[in-house]
């Protein structure tokens, strides 16, 4: 499948400060991609790049084929945008903000219809300063949709929103996901990513630190999954002789090492068979979040300082 | 430059404008109140006895002093006779200026010797052209009393011949005619400066541009659907002040189609003006101290409520270099005199102004970020 977006060696400087140090990643055309970072990590310097709103200070990239800076007049009749904190005219309504732009892009999007999407049709003749911060957000997303995109780009879409809010904006990603658009979101909400996203970058002081898919990340980056019982000291002592993995008592707990999903009968048989008493086992799995926590802590106490990009 | 792009812009400059009763408020009320305010304070039904500067060069012979005298007796004026030997007639109407009087009289020398001997007198009003509601009535005062000493003489001959007051049109010209071209210019500056550099500002600061920027509308777009609406605002504003003038003064302004390039040109070049400044500048606090800085020397100093004549040399100068004056000008040349000769050169400076800062402002305002 060919790539929505290319970049390759990407390299923005403020001054001497490198906001972006050399970033290479492609998104497939309709995958849901979701770039994580801490703030200033560098995520919105990039994604303005890529829509064409900042100028680079080296290496390539293409978007729809596309050099954003270069040819922002094409491509911005074939891309969406949503910002981060989206403002419009203070005194226009949402019928009227779509009326415009669909003229501005010469296409025949129907406000209502655009605005049922988003779940705005009954704010459709408020005007916009007495809308919500969710609110606000969603008509962001009826804008970006008025030119019939094939990229969405969503930068921080959910920051501020209520639970409700954002998982009305959850449910539109996933439609444009099923509409076969491809879909750029940046977002600290790790949960956000894992649930959306098909593929996920992390980057962190301007250098992608992982990337791949959600479960291809938290296998490469995250501790092993887990089985924990309550239980004592007794117990992990017997279970780690008995089954030569790493086992660890922690609290009233004891936690044992699951390489492999099938190795889990084998472990609770053992538990019954110490005699022992037990109760209320689960299985723990590292989550992107965790990761991510991790990964960016090592970075700050310069642990991962040379590792490379990617 | 796609029309139905700026069509579209033009609803939405169009309807915000309307959705904000504090912007009508100032482009259709205040004009308004402004010629009210003015007009009452200048309107000279109210005011006593006009000081009249008097140049005796008759030195104080009893017929001029008798003359002097029943002047006096008209109620109309105050007499007041200058005992500065330096003031000469030639110095005379520089000396008015340098002394904020506004009207004057000379009595020449020989005015009793002519006047026994049946020889006929010229008596020379100065006044001044901003303040024509007194010189008017000045002059009719003069006049008055000097077709009794007409009818006295023998044979009805006409002796004392008053010429129309000097420096003053073909009809007279009281304050709020002048008030009025300058208060069109005052709105001209002030509607789309002030709102303008804030507009520029703060739609940079809330990221509003950079939304239009990834719309296919264009800069000069945008900037030419902000100069129609103003074009339109100071057609209506204009409309209003003319109206309230003529109904409420009496003012007789000429309403002629020389107006229309000046109502386009002006806020042409102070919509540039206004987005320039509003480009050239960081943060919206700095953009309105930018603004203003530009803007209030020009609101007082351009002729809007006193003339730029009255001004002191250094004044005046400085008063020529500001784009306002030209616009102000011309519209006094339309306007109240007629003059389309003059009026051509302030528009060629209107014109010219506006296409340079026109250039400058799509060159220096910027969609999106380096």
């Amino acid at each position: 499948m060919a790539s929505a977006i290319e970049v390759r060696g990407l390299v923005k400087r403020y001054g001497p400060l490198a906001a972006v140090a050399g970033i290479d990643f492609s998104v497939p055309t309709g995958a849901v991609f979701a770039f994580l970072g801490p703030n200033g990590a560098g995520k919105t310097t990039t994604t303005e790049i890529l829509e064409g709103l900042r100028r680079r200070t080296d290496g390539t990239v293409r978007v729809l084929g596309l050099d954003p800076w270069e040819e922002g007049r094409p491509l911005h009749r074939r891309i969406g945008v949503i910002p981060q904190d989206f403002r419009f005219f203070e005194k226009i309504t949402p019928k009227e903000a779509i009326e415009y732009y669909r003229t501005l892009f010469h296409t025949r999007a129907d406000p209502g219809a655009l605005l049922a999407e988003v779940e705005l049709l009954d704010k459709i003749d408020a005007r916009f300063d007495t809308l919500s911060g969710g609110q606000k957000q969603k008509l962001g997303l009826a804008l970006a949709l008025t030119n019939d995109p094939e990229i969405c780009f969503l930068d921080e879409p959910t920051t501020g929103l209520d639970p409700h809010a954002r998982r009305a904006i959850w449910a539109v990603i996933r439609k444009l996901k099923r509409e076969g658009r491809t879909v750029f979101l940046t977002t600290h909400y790790l949960e956000e990513a894992e649930l959306l996203a098909d593929q996920v970058a992390i980057i962190h002081r301007g250098r992608i630190i992982a990337a791949g898919t959600p479960g291809e990340i938290i296998r490469a980056h995250g501790y092993p999954a887990r089985l924990s019982v309550e239980g004592s000291a007794e117990l992990a002592a017997y279970l780690g002789r008995e089954l030569h993995v790493p086992v660890y008592a922690e609290g009233s707990r004891v936690e044992v090492e699951l390489s492999d999903r099938r190795d889990a009968l084998r472990i609770l048989s053992a538990i019954e068979a110490s005699g022992l008493p037990w109760q209320s086992f689960e299985t723990r799995q590292d989550s992107l979040e965790n990761v991510f926590v991790r990964l960016v802590g090592q970075m700050d106490e310069g642990a991962l300082k040379s590792e490379a990009p990617g | 430059m796609n029309v139905r792009h700026i069509a579209a812009d033009f609803r939405i400059v169009a309807r915000s404008y309307f959705r904000n009763p504090l912007a009508l408020f100032f482009s259709l009320i205040f004009p308004i109140i402004l010629i009210g305010l003015f007009g009452l304070i200048f309107s000279s039904a109210s005011s006593g006895p006009i000081a009249l500067q008097v140049l005796n060069e008759d030195h104080n012979s009893p017929l001029s002093v008798q003359f002097l005298a029943e002047l006096n007796q008209t109620h109309v004026v105050q007499v007041d006779v200058v005992n500065d030997a330096s003031v000469t007639p030639a110095t005379f109407a520089t000396w008015l200026g340098q002394n904020d009087h506004s009207v004057g009289l000379v009595i020449p020398a020989g005015f009793a010797a002519n006047l026994s001997a049946n020889r006929s007198v010229n008596l020379t009003v100065y006044s001044n052209p901003q303040d024509a509601a007194s010189a008017g009535q000045v002059y009719f005062a003069v006049t008055g009393v000097a077709n009794g000493y007409n009818l006295e003489a023998a044979h009805g001959t006409v002796l004392i011949q008053v010429p129309p007051p000097q420096n003053v049109g073909s009809q007279v010209l009281t304050y709020i005619d002048f008030l009025i071209p300058g208060l069109i210019g005052f709105s001209i500056l002030t509607s789309p400066m002030f709102s303008m550099v804030d507009v520029t500002s703060s739609y940079r600061k809330e990221g509003i541009f950079r939304q239009l920027s990834l719309t296919p509308l264009t800069r000069s777009e945008w900037l030419v659907s902000r100069i129609l609406w103003y074009v339109l605002l100071t057609f209506v504003s204009a409309g209003i002040m003319i109206a309230a003038g003529i109904y409420l003064f009496s003012a007789h302004v000429g309403v002629t189609l020389g107006m229309l390039p000046f109502l386009v040109a002006g806020p042409f070049l102070f919509v540039s003006l206004g987005m320039f400044a509003g480009s050239v500048t960081k943060t919206p606090e700095s953009a309105a101290l930018i603004g203003n800085i530009i803007t209030f020397p020009m609101m007082f100093l351009s002729g809007t409520f006193f003339p730029v004549s009255s001004f002191p040399p250094g004044l005046q100068a400085f008063a020529h270099v500001l784009p306002l004056y030209y616009v102000i000008d011309g519209l006094n040349q339309v306007m109240l005199f007629s003059n389309t000769g003059l009026a051509y050169t302030d528009l060629a400076v209107v014109l010219l102004s506006g296409v340079v800062i026109f250039a400058l402002a799509v060159r220096f305002f910027k969609w999106r970020d380096e």
